[in-house]
């Protein structure tokens, strides 16, 4: 299964599953939604539960919001992660603090979801990554699933949950393939997932970038160096317990994230790893970013501007040297 | 046309005049306790708007719901939260309305449907559009009041909520009431000064949503206006704006002391038309209250607020554990 099928296929079992659960957002009606996520569910379900809005993210997130004050659960899509900025007051002013200030009286359980990241050539406005941005936050919830079976074990603990998530998807890997398992499953937040063992080094990742982190590791064993690639899956909460116990055992580490370096979640990774792990390092922890540029359209330029394979070999090289 | 008072209950309007001076005493108090460092932060009280709030939230039902902005007390008095759960709030008790975690921006009281003031202009109106979605998508036929300030018509979030109320409402999806609580001041920039337009009622012809203004100091003239605007949105789902043109004679916030932005002549001329005085009169000349009377339900209001202060002092600081409680739910 795709991870396109995957979350389509989430949002269909759960919305039958659960009357409460309706869909709003930018053309994922009537035009099928920009990614194709919410093809042909506006006939399954009728105008009021998938709801086409208007180009204003500010005004829907912020009535999805309401929505969920009211006992609905509205999963909402942003055409990309880009544009839920006008709408940042809502979702960390209101959606985030709600139940905090409140209490606990009043609480907004939506899903946020749509594409986050770099990497198809859509230049400064369109490239970016909010991951540390959103889980900068309490009161919110960040995941960012790598495999179709997570993206479709993590959106149904979503859509269930009490929270307000952040659910970042690609835009390259809609069309990745995966197992995803039989039955009603979900993926529990605050888990990361060893998804390669090995003994030499950590390398810690999430999203696209994950998916590098796999092949540099495939690529290295080669060489005789073997990786443990920890897939963190969400990043607010965030798991140190498993990645603590895999740098006790490697001693060293690697952090791998697209976005910038100054304040990105590999810079928090990379502080706790050092408070839980000081003594059993035997390198400085390597920290594999995007450039501290706004993301440039021209190919050769992107390509320079986010860590692909050869950056983190490279990185992996300097902490076992 | 009948006179307003074969129009209207008596006993209802000395009930107005009742809640009115006891909003009014309770801010007064909350001034009082400011300075006496017994509250924090911010202060924003509704004296000289009363008549605003009154009016509409009496306009309800028990299963409406509403949003207010962080000039909020009068709206949890009025709905009947305990002004004792009030005023905890606003000393920081673990007894107030949000165990002291909200404070005076934040009060709220899910239960009477009150989902609570907010602290950000103009930020509560899209969740209160998507609030009155909920109500008819689950069938009911509540509706949503959403109270905010002239200030909020400026912000972006004005115009994309209602742009979303006009669009949702035309399918019948969208029951609210958006009343702006027009007191003349963003803080100090005056409407005048801060909308091209300054008839803020006209902002809603733009949104397919019908809109009126009204006098917001004449408590009977809002009740009416509520009344009649309530039950056309609660039979068709469809949004509509009033404009309750109101002041406010207390400053914009506590720390609102020297108010150069207006003169004392003009708030002189304002409070010739108190709204608590415009009832009092009208109600003096009906014969239904007399000086025996006013003085019993000074006497009610300021024993009331004293009760509140006398608990509020006594009640206990939220234990530190509150801290760390209810930031998330339960996990699924």
């Amino acid at each position: 299964m795709t991870y396109r099928e995957a979350i389509r296929s989430t949002l269909v079992e759960e919305m039958d599953r659960d009357p409460t659960v309706l869909l709003l957002g930018e053309d994922i009606g009537i035009y099928g939604g920009t990614f194709r996520i919410t093809e042909g569910l506006l006939s399954r379900y009728g105008p009021r539960r998938v709801v086409d809005t208007p180009i204003s993210e500010l005004g829907f997130i912020g009535a999805a919001i309401g929505m969920a004050m009211l006992g609905l659960r509205p999963v909402v899509e942003v055409m990309t992660w880009n544009f839920s900025l006008p709408a940042a007051d809502q979702i960390l002013q209101n959606a985030a603090k709600v139940r905090y200030f409140t209490g606990g009286q009043v609480r907004a359980p939506l899903v946020i979801r749509g594409p986050n990241g770099a990497g198809v050539q859509l230049s400064a406005q369109h490239s970016q990554s909010l991951e540390s941005f959103y889980g900068h936050f309490p009161g919110l919830k960040v995941v960012a699933p790598a495999t179709p079976a997570d993206a479709k074990g993590l959106l149904r603990a979503a859509i269930r949950g009490e929270d307000p998530v952040i659910f970042l998807e690609h835009a390259a890997l809609y069309g990745i393939k995966g197992e995803v398992p039989d039955g009603d499953y979900t993926v529990p937040f605050g888990r990361a997932a060893v998804v390669r063992p090995g003994r030499h080094v950590t390398v810690v990742s999430y999203s696209r970038m994950l998916h590098l982190a796999l092949s540099a590791a495939q690529r290295l064993s080669g060489e005789g160096i073997e990786c443990e690639v920890i897939d963190l899956r969400s990043l607010r909460p965030l798991d140190m317990e498993t990645v603590a116990a895999s740098v006790r055992r490697t001693h060293r580490a690697v952090v791998v994230q697209e976005q910038w370096r100054l304040y990105g979640a590999a810079a928090e990774i990379s502080a706790q790893i050092y408070e839980r792990c000081f003594d059993d390092l035997d390198a400085p922890v390597e920290r594999v970013t995007g450039e501290d540029v706004p993301a440039p359209y021209a190919r050769n330029l992107e390509l320079r501007a986010f860590p692909d394979e050869e950056k983190i070999v490279e990185a992996v090289r300097r902490v076992i040297a | 046309m009948e006179r307003v008072e074969e129009r209207v209950d008596l006993e209802r309007m000395l009930d107005w005049y009742r809640r009115m001076v006891l909003v009014r005493r309770f801010e007064e108090q909350t001034e009082r306790s400011f300075r006496r460092g017994k509250i924090g932060g911010y202060l924003h009280v509704y004296i000289g708007q009363e008549a605003v709030a009154t009016g509409f939230l009496d306009a309800i039902r028990e299963d409406d719901i509403f949003f207010a902005s962080y000039r909020d007390h009068a709206h949890a008095l009025l709905r009947g939260t305990d002004p004792r759960a009030v005023m905890a709030e606003l000393y920081g008790k673990v007894t107030g309305v949000a165990k002291g975690k909200g404070g005076s921006m934040h009060l709220v009281d899910v239960a009477r449907g009150f989902y609570g003031g907010y602290g950000i202009v103009g930020g509560h109106l899209p969740l209160a559009v998507g609030a009155a979605y909920a109500l008819r998508y689950q069938g009911t036929d509540r509706i949503c009041l959403c109270f905010f300030g002239d200030g909020a018509v400026n912000s972006g979030a004005f115009h994309e909520a209602a742009n979303l109320a006009g669009l949702w409402g035309k399918e019948g999806m969208c029951p609210v009431v958006f009343v702006i609580e027009n007191n003349q001041y963003g803080m100090g920039t005056s409407v005048e000064r801060a909308s091209a337009v300054p008839n803020l009622a006209r902002r809603f012809d733009a949104y397919a949503i019908p809109n009126e203004r009204c006098d917001g100091m004449d408590v009977v003239a809002v009740y009416e206006v509520a009344r009649r605007v309530v039950e056309e949105v609660r039979r068709t789902g469809r949004p509509y704006g009033v404009e309750a043109v109101t002041y406010r004679f207390s400053g914009h916030g506590a720390a609102d002391l020297f108010q150069s932005y207006r003169t004392k002549e003009e708030v002189e001329r304002w409070r010739q038309r108190d709204p608590i005085l415009l009832l009092e009169q009208q109600l003096r000349e009906w014969g239904v209250l007399d000086d025996a009377r006013k003085a019993e339900i000074h006497a009610w209001a300021e024993g009331l607020v004293e009760e509140a202060v006398a608990f509020a002092e006594q009640s206990p600081e939220p234990p530190p554990e509150e801290l760390y409680t209810d930031v998330y739910g339960a996990d699924p």
